[in-house]
């Protein structure tokens, strides 16, 4: 989830492009609603930056799907991580937006990459400082294995097998400016 | 809000002249989402834990030293508080033995207040702590400007553009200083005013107006910025006397008229009613002091978060 090097590296792997990513989005939508009879309860919460684009595509196609309007909102997980001051860079904190109250609420935590579970353990932190929601769930658009703590998603767009110096790339045209894509990139040499 | 780009690599806030446009706008946006914490079930977030923070007030406050020990709790840090009176200070102590023990004793964050310009600069540069000024001197008060700053941005919705003006003691200010600096940066114009005593013309060598007469100024601003009369530090020969203050830079109520109806009255506190300000327009529906104390504990957790949460060892 590197942000500054060019996409066009020999040794990235490309796992999504434009159609793949909004096909997988897609069966997420409908997972989503097998799972949750009542959709007027669900609220699909996004992790900024690009998971509250996720939130908000994997909503409409909620929509177009059962004609139905699916809330959703913002968390923001940066003053719950337990990593602050190890880091060289702080976080930029946002604001959180979330439906209140949110104690009859499905909460679906929607992220990109899924990989040790401290940045969802950080969203459900926060989330509970809001209110007691029924349940949470939690979907992604690519689990990359590596978990240090005991959560796994119950919406995956797709699994994918990484070793742990790899990194995966994800670019979604209204955030990043650049098409849709999943790239897995292989460690430098140097590194 | 492209402030994503934008990294905060300070470890210590010590006055507002030294900060870029972008290191403002990044304490107001995260002050933005530290002021909806307040408004949560649980009002606490975990950001500092673990974090031991110090208020080290060599002069006495309670209003500031209150919103800094708030802020630290809502953000979960350990916090002791010392005064002066306290403090081995009295015994002889240099500042800097002080900060040192402190320092040993595992203090992430110092929140240095005191007497003399520039303490927190010399501790700064001798401590591997994170030290924020509550205000040195009569040299700036850092986060008192970043929250009049924000409370004009949140009522007004921008600062560019607007003229403020600052009222009363100016010279011994150092709200003042803080409130120019930022005022300036983000682009609103500002007239300082009051006798000239209180307000001498070498103010104008920072790029703000100055004026002696406060109903030539009230008619063309959005904000009001008054300071208090600092009984304590002044001595005869400033202003004959509170009477004569009121009389010609008091906003009175027949004053307040000539004010726009949209324009802000702001105050630092604590309030001489009756003496910068009458007491009915300080609760009156142009006055955002009370809003002023709300954004005062986000402002201060977010400069918490951004120079604490900067690995310092």
């Amino acid at each position: 989830m590197s942000k500054t090097r060019p996409t066009n590296e020999s040794d990235a792997v490309r796992i999504f492009d434009a159609e793949t990513m909004q096909r997988a989005l897609r069966r997420i939508a409908h997972e989503i609603i097998e799972r949750n009879r009542d959709l007027s309860a669900l609220v699909l919460v996004g992790i900024p930056a690009r998971g509250v684009e996720l939130a908000r595509r994997i909503a409409t196609d909620i929509e177009a799907i059962e004609k139905v309007n699916v809330a959703t909102g913002v968390i923001d997980v940066s003053m719950h991580r337990d990593d602050i001051g190890t880091r060289a860079a702080l976080p930029v904190v946002k604001v959180s937006q979330l439906p209140l109250p949110l104690d009859r609420r499905t909460v679906v935590i929607v992220d990109d990459v899924l990989f040790t579970g401290r940045t969802c353990r950080a969203a459900m932190d926060a989330i509970s400082s809001f209110g007691r929601p029924a349940c949470i769930q939690l979907a992604a658009l690519v689990d990359r294995g590596h978990r240090e703590l005991p959560i796994r998603p119950d919406f995956v767009g797709k699994n994918l097998p990484t070793a742990r110096a790899e990194r995966v790339r994800v670019r979604l045209e209204n955030i990043d400016h650049e098409p849709d894509g999943v790239w897995l990139l292989k460690p430098e040499k140097n590194e | 809000m492209n402030s994503g780009t934008v990294h905060w690599t300070r470890k210590d806030l010590l006055g507002l002249r030294e900060l870029s446009v972008e290191e403002i706008n990044l304490v107001l946006e995260t002050a933005d989402a530290f002021k909806q914490v307040g408004t949560r079930e649980v009002k606490k977030v975990p950001a500092l834990q673990g974090k031991t923070l110090i208020n080290l007030f060599i002069e006495p406050s309670t209003r500031t030293r209150t919103s800094f020990e708030l802020a630290a709790k809502r953000l979960s840090a350990d916090i002791v508080n010392i005064s002066a009176a306290a403090s081995s200070l009295t015994k002889g102590e240099t500042l800097k033995d002080t900060a040192r023990v402190l320092e040993a004793n595992h203090a992430d964050i110092i929140v240095l207040r005191h007497s003399s310009a520039g303490a927190p600069q010399f501790l700064a540069s001798r401590i591997a702590s994170s030290v924020i000024n509550a205000g040195d001197g009569a040299h700036e008060h850092p986060t008192q400007g970043l929250l009049d700053l924000y409370t004009i941005r949140e009522k007004k919705g921008t600062v560019a553009g607007l003229h403020v003006a600052i009222i009363g003691d100016i010279l011994f200010s150092r709200v003042a200083r803080s409130n120019i600096f930022a005022l300036l940066k983000m682009g609103a114009r500002v007239t300082l005013v009051g006798p000239s005593t209180l307000v001498p013309r070498e103010f104008e060598q920072l790029g703000v107006a100055v004026s002696h007469n406060l109903e030539e100024v009230l008619p063309t601003v959005d904000v009001v910025n008054l300071l208090r009369i600092q009984h304590e530090r002044q001595r005869k020969e400033y202003f004959p006397g509170l009477g004569e203050y009121i009389r010609l830079f008091g906003l009175t109520k027949a004053r307040a008229r000539l004010l726009r109806p949209d324009c802000l009255i702001m105050h630092p506190g604590p309030i001489n009613r009756g003496v910068e300000l009458d007491s009915e327009l300080a609760d009156g529906a142009q006055s955002v002091i009370l809003d002023q104390v709300t954004n005062g504990l986000a402002v201060r957790m977010a400069v918490l978060y951004l120079c604490g949460g900067i690995a310092t060892r």
